[in-house]
């Protein structure tokens, strides 16, 4: 056990890391090595207020001290001082959706986001999972962060659900009962619309006032074409030239999330090369999970002499669509939208981002558009990367509660940032039985620079 | 209540034992998860929010319902189990420090707000439930849960009953103890006993009013009556800059000699200031020596005749600036810097202690400027927030407990500042408790009269010292024993009717 002579630090009010010899009465192992373990001294920042207990989504739902940050915590300097790696401390890590509304929260600045994400690699690397879960696991992870494989899906996807195959299959319960995580899968697909390739350049309309390069995404651009379009769109009305490297694929989010280290360095690594060659001024994102994971590339990337200082250039260059339109200031006028919405808090925005106000600000510019605020805005809808798929029960509670909160506001359309959110909030408010259109902000945006009727996005 | 499960004399049986047959039925009433005996799960239960006393439960039990945390109860007194209670394990005197033989009773998931009684001005509600919560449910009706600590956001009301908490609004409403009416009990026998009710002022011995602020020593609530109080029709919150604590609590005393009472004088020093802005960039006046949160409430024509008099003591007494929120975003802002103080110094100190002391407003200045001099003469830097109006202060002592020694001379200076308190006519803990951390405090306080005079109340509820042992009183004694004398035993005991462990 070295982990804890690695750091003089002192563990605050958490106590300092106790010699594992002392809590166990002998040398043990403990549940992390030595690349990368939990930061003693992030770990002491705790002082053990309980101020993110009601944030955290896994508390609201059990009331337990293990499933809450202060817990996980906990549990991490429990490992630090020698504890072993058990069944039971992985499962209360693995609950954790890493929605970050704890790191909002916490009156003493913990960083529970790079602490969950050490944890999460040292569990990958050294925790043995069931046959199951790793098939599972290895199955997501052969799809989502591979766009040409998600476009493949597409057409089987399709074909189910022109043919109402999928809602059949849905009645039978028969995947539910066979394999609740592919059921799982199956309800988050959305409905698909037409594939909308972006060129590589699209020129400014007007006088070009920036120059940036756009994350198409794997799930956004896969299952969300539309959204891509409408970002670009925008983009182009208000003065921006876009560049869509070819070259690019997925930024690591998923894989970095779930302590799937070394393949999300590789993806970011590639990322990195094909922005580089775009030469653009900013990188712009329209989903959140990504935009947070390209925003700590420099941390992702430090310890790699050969991109490490380039990673950290990308990482400043990195803003969501909804940071850099409001930076710029609008210069396409917008037509009204007479509709009622109630806007979603993507957690990998609000939370990991800290941007709140801007989307609001662009939504609020719209004339005719009122907004709604959701009730419990804070708390994750379930959807976080790929947990509702390796969690779904969980997931279901918090999409279920989510939905109920939305329908109260009375809107017409739900509004969010994330194809995630989009497609756990739909899939709830389907099951609620109160159907309402469903946008990206952007494209809600784009409607109404184009004029486009309320109806298109209902 | 009834005494008893100790007449018929249980079979010898070893902790490991014990705690296996509660553990038993625990299991027989709760699902799989409310019966928590894994080490690693454990061991996030060994401290409540004063982590510096750490002791690991032997068994950690999560009830639903009433029925189910009293026959827990009752199995610890069937076993001689000692038990703990907590709720949200926000605590800053230990008191929900677990027993290493013992069971902790967590009543997290006794969460349910069974009535908001809008024509009674009452709210029924499980232990578990958050104290903010109370308020969410009541504002759709026009009232509020008054009693306002600063984790209000995360503690619960069982553990507001247990603590007689306070918070910044006590100044004009009061304590705990003024906003709850009836709670349902558990005894340490297991027995439910209903105490007070919807009426104010039960006849009759207060029994309620025993429980409240006994710290858990006594039994636990299982439901609570409180009372829910009217919205103001206008609230006004000032943020005054000063450059020194003496002008601040100068102008404190003034405000309120001059017949005012607002819902809340708070104050805080540069210290305390410079660790909420580095936490929740709440914009204070920059360069203040002190700042002061004045909120007063009420009607619109009693808040604007009052508010221009604090205006005019607080320029008299050497304010530099004055900031009026009025709107519920401003005011939040404003809250928000006070409210998150505590955890916010973990930004500008690795380590430091809480510290929870009252003296009478009129000694401030003395006592502030006494805290000063400690702190220079140690060298261990203190900040201060406090409640001015009630004169309670939180002095955070702060430390590098990297630094050999620097724990002990921090402990040194934190126990100094509750003599300056005791020495002034005040007391050790305004709200926080006394818990584990205080009980040695207890007899600088009281004689030894006192104190087993308080013992013969917990012997009343608790002959077989089960409910919360070792915490509030400085040396665990055990009933019926008299320090220094020697008596002939009990009555009872010699009658074989009762024993003393």
């Amino acid at each position: 056990m070295t982990a804890q002579r690695d750091t003089d630090g002192t563990l605050g009010d958490m106590g300092s890391i106790v010699d594992p010899a002392d809590v166990l009465g002998g040398p043990s192992v403990g549940a992390f090595d030595d690349h990368h373990p939990p930061d003693a001294a992030l770990i002491g920042d705790c002082v053990h207020c309980g101020f993110c207990l009601p944030t955290c989504p896994t508390y609201v739902l059990w009331s337990e001290e293990m499933d809450s940050p202060r817990g996980r915590i906990y549990l991490m300097k429990e490992g630090l001082e020698g504890e072993p790696m058990s069944d039971s401390m992985v499962g209360h890590f693995d609950a954790c959706l890493g929605c970050m509304a704890c790191v909002t929260a916490c009156p003493s600045g913990v960083q529970y986001d790079r602490l969950i994400e050490q944890t999460r690699a040292q569990v990958e690397r050294r925790h043995e999972r069931s046959p199951g879960d790793k098939a599972l696991r290895g199955l997501i992870f052969s799809i989502f962060p591979h766009p040409r494989r998600l476009r493949l899906l597409r057409g089987p996807l399709r074909v189910l659900q022109r043919t109402r195959l999928d809602k059949a299959m849905r009645r039978t319960g028969l995947l539910d009962r066979v394999a609740p995580q592919l059921a799982a899968m199956e309800r988050l697909a959305p409905r698909l619309g037409k594939p909308q390739p972006l060129p590589e350049r699209i020129a400014a309309q007007g006088e070009r006032r920036m120059t940036v390069g756009m994350l198409v995404g794997c799930v956004q651009g896969a299952f969300f074409p539309g959204v891509n379009a409408a970002t670009a769109r925008v983009l182009r009305a208000e003065g921006c030239e876009v560049v869509v490297p070819p070259s690019q694929g997925c930024c690591g989010a998923l894989s970095v999330h779930n302590g799937r280290e070394a393949e999300g360095q590789d993806y970011a690594r590639v990322l990195v090369d094909a922005f580089d060659e775009a030469g653009v001024e900013r990188i712009v994102v329209n989903a959140a999970g990504c935009g947070s994971t390209m925003k700590e590339y420099a941390e992702l990337l430090a310890d790699d002499p050969a991109y490490a200082e380039r990673a950290a250039a990308f990482a400043e260059r990195v803003r969501d669509v909804s940071e850099i339109l409001v930076e710029l200031g609008p210069v396409a006028p917008r037509h009204p939208l007479e509709v009622t919405v109630a806007y979603h808090d993507a957690c990998h925005l609000a939370h990991a981002q800290g941007v709140r106000s801007q989307p609001r600000e662009l939504l609020r510019a719209i004339p005719g558009l009122e907004l709604k605020e959701i009730a419990e805005g804070d708390l994750c809808c379930g959807s976080a990367g790929v947990y509702n798929i390796l969690n779904p029960e969980p997931a279901q509670e918090l999409g279920d509660r989510k939905a109920r909160n939305i329908v109260a506001t009375g809107a017409e359309l739900l509004v969010t940032a994330n194809p995630g959110c989009l497609m756990q909030v739909t899939s709830s408010i389907e099951r609620s039985g109160h159907p309402m259109g469903m946008a990206h902000t952007l494209e809600v945006l784009d409607a109404s620079i184009r004029g486009a009727p309320v109806a298109e996005l209902l | 209540m009834s005494s008893s499960p100790a007449t018929t004399a249980p079979a010898p049986e070893s902790v490991d034992q014990r705690i296996a047959a509660v553990a038993d039925v625990a299991r027989r009433l709760l699902p799989e998860e409310g019966v928590i005996t894994d080490r690693a799960r454990l061991r996030t239960y060994e401290c409540d929010g004063l982590a510096h006393y750490r002791v690991t439960p032997a068994l950690v039990v999560v009830p639903e319902t009433a029925e189910q945390l009293a026959e827990v109860v009752r199995a610890c007194a069937d076993h001689a189990v000692p038990y703990v209670a907590r709720g949200s394990g926000t605590g800053l005197s230990g008191g929900a420090l677990p027993h290493a033989e013992g069971v902790l009773v967590v009543t997290s998931r006794m969460r349910e707000i069974r009535e908001v009684r809008r024509e009674d001005q009452r709210a029924v509600v499980e232990p578990g439930v958050i104290n903010l919560d109370v308020t969410r449910a009541a504002t759709p009706h026009g009232y509020y849960y008054a009693p306002d600590p600063s984790s209000q956001q995360i503690c619960s009301i069982g553990g507001n009953v247990a603590e007689n908490s306070g918070g910044a609004h006590c100044l004009k409403y009061g304590f705990t103890a003024n906003h709850v009416l009836g709670a349902d009990f558990v005894a340490p026998d297991g027995e439910h006993v209903p105490l007070g009710g919807m009426a104010p002022d039960a006849p009759g011995y207060d029994l309620l009013g025993a429980v409240i602020g006994s710290e858990g020593t006594l039994g636990i609530v299982t439901t609570v009556t409180v009372r829910l109080t009217r919205l103001p029709e206008e609230v006004r919150t000032l943020l005054v800059g000063f450059a020194s604590t003496d002008q601040a609590g100068a102008a404190t005393s003034a405000i309120i000699a001059a017949g005012i009472v607002p819902a809340a004088i708070e104050m805080m020093d540069a210290l305390a200031i410079e660790a909420a802005e580095a936490a929740v960039r709440c914009n204070y006046p920059d360069g203040a020596g002190a700042v002061l949160v004045i909120e007063l409430d009420g009607s619109v024509h009693d808040v604007e005749a009052e508010f221009s008099d604090v205006e005019r003591l607080c320029r008299e007494h050497g304010s530099f600036e004055q900031r009026l929120a009025t709107d519920p975003a401003d005011r939040a802002l404003i809250w928000k810097g006070r409210k998150s103080a505590f955890a916010a110094v973990g930004r500008i100190s690795p380590d430091y202690i809480v510290q929870d002391g009252v003296i009478p407003r009129t000694a401030l200045p003395e006592v502030l400027s006494r805290i000063a001099a400690l702190s220079e003469e140690s060298g261990v830097r203190v900040a201060n927030v406090f409640h001015a109006g009630d004169g309670n202060l939180h002095p955070l002592v702060l430390f590098d407990d990297a630094v050999e020694g620097a724990g002990d001379a921090a402990e040194k200076v934190s126990g100094a500042i509750l003599d300056l308190c005791i020495e002034h006519g005040g007391s050790i803990t305004g709200e926080h408790g006394v818990g584990m951390d205080k009980a040695k405090y207890m007899p600088r306080m009281y004689s030894d009269d006192d104190l087993d005079t308080m013992q013969l109340v917990r012997c009343a509820f608790d002959p077989h010292h089960l409910s919360n042992p070792g915490k509030l009183f400085p040396t665990p004694r055990l009933c019926g024993e008299v320090p220094g004398r020697k008596k002939a035993p009990h009555p009872l005991q010699a009658a074989g009717l009762a024993e003393v462990f």
